[in-house]
C-alpha cells in the first residue's frame, strides 16, 4: 500500500534524527585547535555580555531546532496516519456495501 | 517524487551527522567564541524559510490564476515549512544575539524582514485553517501578496533603520573574518536545504493523500445518493 | 465602460450612505476616539518624558497613521458587510460589467471615506499636538493620498475576498496589516520628517517615492487578482 512506504520512511527519518540529536552536544563542546593561553580575569571585571555563559544558549538553540523539526515531522505523521485509517475504513465500507455499487474512481495524484 | 524519498533521507541524515563534526572543528570566531556556533543552524534555517516562501509564492500565483489543486497543495506545504523554519530562525537568533551583542532583538533589517515574512505566512496558515470554504484561494492571494511585498518591506525597514540611532551593529560573518567557517557552513546549509526538500515532499504527499480521501468520500456520497 | 461602471458603483454607495450617514459618522467618531486613546497612552507632557527629551510632536505622525489604519480597517469591513447583508454582491457580479471595474468603484468609495477622515484628523492632530501639519500640506497631501491609496487598494481586495469567509472580521486585520507595514512605515516616517524643526524634505520625498512604487505594484496586483478571487 502506498501509505506504509511513507510511514516506514518517516520512521527512518525519526530514527536518524534521534541519533543525531544525541550526538550534537558531544561534538559541539569540543574545543578547536589553535587557542592561545588565556589570562585569568575575575568575573565581575569582564563586560556583561561575557558574563553570560554561552553553553546553555547554544544547547537551547540547537535543541529548539531539533525539537521543531521533530514536532513538525510528528504532526505530518499523525495526520498521515489519520488519513490512512479513514481510507481503510472507507474501503472496508465500500467492499461491504459493494458488489452492486458503482465503481469508485480511484484517482491517483502526483 | 516518491522514489527520491529514500536517497534524500540518507543524504540528509548523512549531512546532519557530519554537520556537528564540522561545526565543532570550525575555528572559534574571535569575539563571540562558542555561542557563534549557533550561526551554523541559524542562517541555514533562514535560507530554508526564504526557499519555502519563494515556492509558496509561485505555487499560490499558479493556483490563483490557473486553478490547479496540485499547486495549492504545494503552496500549503511550503507555507507550513516557512513557518517551521522561520520559528527555528526566530528562536536561535535572539539566543545568539543575547550573548553576542547583549540584546535579545537588535531591530536589524534582516531580522525585521524575516519576522514580518514569518508573520505573513502565519497569517496564510490562519486563513487556511479558519477561513471556511474557499479559503484556498484566499490563502493563495495572501501568499502571492506576501511574496510581492517582501522587497518593499526590505527597503522600508532598511531606510527606517538607518535613520534611527542604533545601539548595536550586526557584523557580517560570512566571508568575513572567519576563513575556517566555509566548510561547516556549507555542510549545514546543504543539509538544511535537503531537509527542506525532503519535508516538502513528505507534506505534499500528505496533502495529496488527503485529496484522494476527499474524492473517495465524495464518490461514496454520490454512490449512496 | 470601465470607468462608467466604477463611477456607477461609487454613486450607488453614495446614494445608500446619504440616507443614513452610518458609515461616515461612525468611522469619523471612531478615528477621533483612537486619537484620544493614543494621545493619553503615548504622550506625557511633563515629568519623565520631558526629562528624556521626548517631545509630544513626535507622537503626532504615528497617531495620525495608526488612527487611519484602525478606522480604515473597520470601514472596509463594514462596507462589504453591507453588500453581503443585502446580498447585492451577487447582483454586482452578475452584471455585465468588467469585474475590476467593481473593484475600482469600491476602492473609490473607501478612498472618499478615508479622505473625509483625514480631513478631520489632520487639523485635529495639528491642534492637539501643536504639530505644524497644516503648513506642510504640499508634501503632506501627497503622502496621505498615496499612503491611503496603497492601504485601501490591498484592503478593498482583501475585504472583498473575505466577504464570504467565516471569520471575516478578524481575518481582515490579520491579513492586511503585515502587507501594509511598508505603507505605515513610509507614511509615519515621511510625516515625521515633515514635522521636525528644520523640515527634512529629501527624506519625505524619498518616502513618498516608496509609497508611489508600492501603490503602482499593489493596485496592479489587486486589479489582476480580483477576478479570480471573486469567482467563487
Amino acid at each position: 500500500m502506498k501509505g506504509s512506504a511513507t510511514r516506514i520512511m518517516m520512521r527512518r527519518v525519526a530514527g536518524a534524527a534521534i541519533a543525531l540529536l544525541l550526538s550534537v552536544p558531544l561534538f559541539a563542546f569540543q574545543p578547536s585547535a589553535g587557542q592561545e593561553s588565556f589570562k585569568a580575569v575575575p568575573i565581575d571585571q569582564i563586560p556583561p555580555t561575557e558574563q553570560l555563559p554561552a553553553a546553555p544558549l547554544l544547547i537551547a538553540a540547537y535543541a529548539f531546532a531539533w525539537i521543531a523539526v521533530f514536532f513538525y515531522v510528528w504532526t505530518v505523521w499523525r495526520r498521515l496516519n489519520k488519513v490512512e485509517t479513514e481510507m481503510r475504513a472507507l474501503e472496508r465500507r465500500q467492499s461491504h456495501r459493494g458488489e452492486g455499487a458503482p465503481g469508485v474512481n480511484r484517482t491517483s495524484l502526483p | 517524487m516518491k522514489k527520491l524519498f529514500v536517497p534524500l533521507t540518507i543524504v540528509t541524515a548523512a549531512l546532519f551527522a557530519y554537520a556537528p563534526v564540522a561545526i565543532a572543528g570550525a575555528p572559534y570566531e574571535s569575539t563571540m567564541l562558542l555561542v557563534q556556533k549557533i550561526f551554523y543552524f541559524h542562517v541555514p534555517s533562514w535560507m530554508g524559510m526564504y526557499s519555502a516562501i519563494a515556492v509558496c509564492g509561485g505555487a499560490s500565483a499558479v493556483h490563483l490564476f490557473k486553478n490547479r489543486p496540485a499547486a495549492d497543495r504545494l503552496a500549503v506545504s511550503a507555507a507550513e515549512l516557512a513557518v517551521m523554519f522561520g520559528a527555528i530562525g526566530l528562536v536561535t537568533g535572539p539566543l545568539w544575539g543575547r550573548k553576542a551583542w547583549g540584546v535579545w532583538w537588535s531591530w536589524d533589517v534582516r531580522t525585521d524582514m524575516a519576522f514580518l515574512m514569518w508573520l505573513v505566512f502565519v497569517a496564510y496558515l490562519l486563513v487556511r485553517t479558519y477561513g471556511g470554504p474557499g479559503s484556498d484561494k484566499l490563502a493563495a492571494a495572501m501568499g502571492l501578496f506576501g511574496t510581492a511585498v517582501s522587497p518593499f518591506v526590505y527597503v522600508s525597514v532598511n531606510i527606517w533603520r538607518t535613520v534611527h540611532p542604533l545601539n548595536t551593529v550586526v557584523p557580517e560573518l560570512i566571508g568575513g573574518s572567519m576563513p575556517g567557517a566555509g566548510l561547516p557552513f556549507a555542510v549545514s546549509s546543504f543539509a538544511f536545504l535537503l531537509l527542506f526538500a525532503l519535508l516538502l515532499a513528505l507534506r505534499v504527499n500528505l496533502a495529496s493523500r488527503q485529496a484522494v480521501l476527499d474524492e473517495l468520500y465524495l464518490a461514496e456520497e454520490d454512490g449512496a445518493a | 465602460m470601465f470607468f462608467r461602471t466604477a463611477l456607477l458603483v461609487l454613486r450607488k454607495d453614495f446614494a445608500i450612505e446619504i440616507k443614513s450617514f452610518e458609515l461616515v459618522s461612525t468611522t469619523l467618531f471612531f478615528a477621533v476616539g483612537c486619537v484620544v486613546v493614543f494621545a493619553f497612552a503615548l504622550v506625557s507632557f511633563a515629568g519623565e518624558a520631558a526629562a528624556a527629551g521626548r517631545k509630544p510632536e513626535d507622537a503626532a505622525a504615528a497617531i495620525l497613521w495608526i488612527a487611519l489604519l484602525f478606522a480604515g480597517t473597520l470601514a472596509l469591513g463594514r462596507t462589504f458587510e453591507r453588500e453581503r447583508y443585502g446580498e447585492t454582491i451577487r447582483a454586482l457580479l452578475l452584471a455585465p460589467a468588467p469585474r475590476p471595474a467593481l473593484y475600482v468603484g469600491k476602492l473609490l468609495g473607501i478612498l472618499c471615506l478615508l479622505g473625509l477622515t483625514e480631513l478631520l484628523l489632520v487639523p485635529l492632530i495639528a491642534l492637539l499636538f501643536n504639530a505644524p501639519l497644516l503648513t506642510q500640506l504640499t508634501l503632506l497631501l501627497p503622502l496621505l493620498v498615496f499612503g491611503t491609496v496603497g492601504f485601501a487598494a490591498v484592503g478593498t481586495l482583501f475585504a472583498a475576498m473575505l466577504m464570504r469567509a467565516r471569520t471575516r472580521d478578524v481575518m481582515l486585520p490579520i491579513l492586511l496589516y503585515p502587507i501594509t507595514i511598508p505603507v505605515i512605515i513610509a507614511g509615519v516616517r515621511g510625516t515625521s520628517a515633515l514635522l521636525t524643526s528644520p523640515r527634512d524634505e529629501p527624506t519625505a520625498i524619498m518616502w513618498l517615492a516608496i509609497l508611489v512604487c508600492f501603490d503602482v505594484v499593489f493596485v496592479t496586483l489587486s486589479l489582476w487578482t480580483f477576478e479570480p478571487l471573486m469567482t467563487e
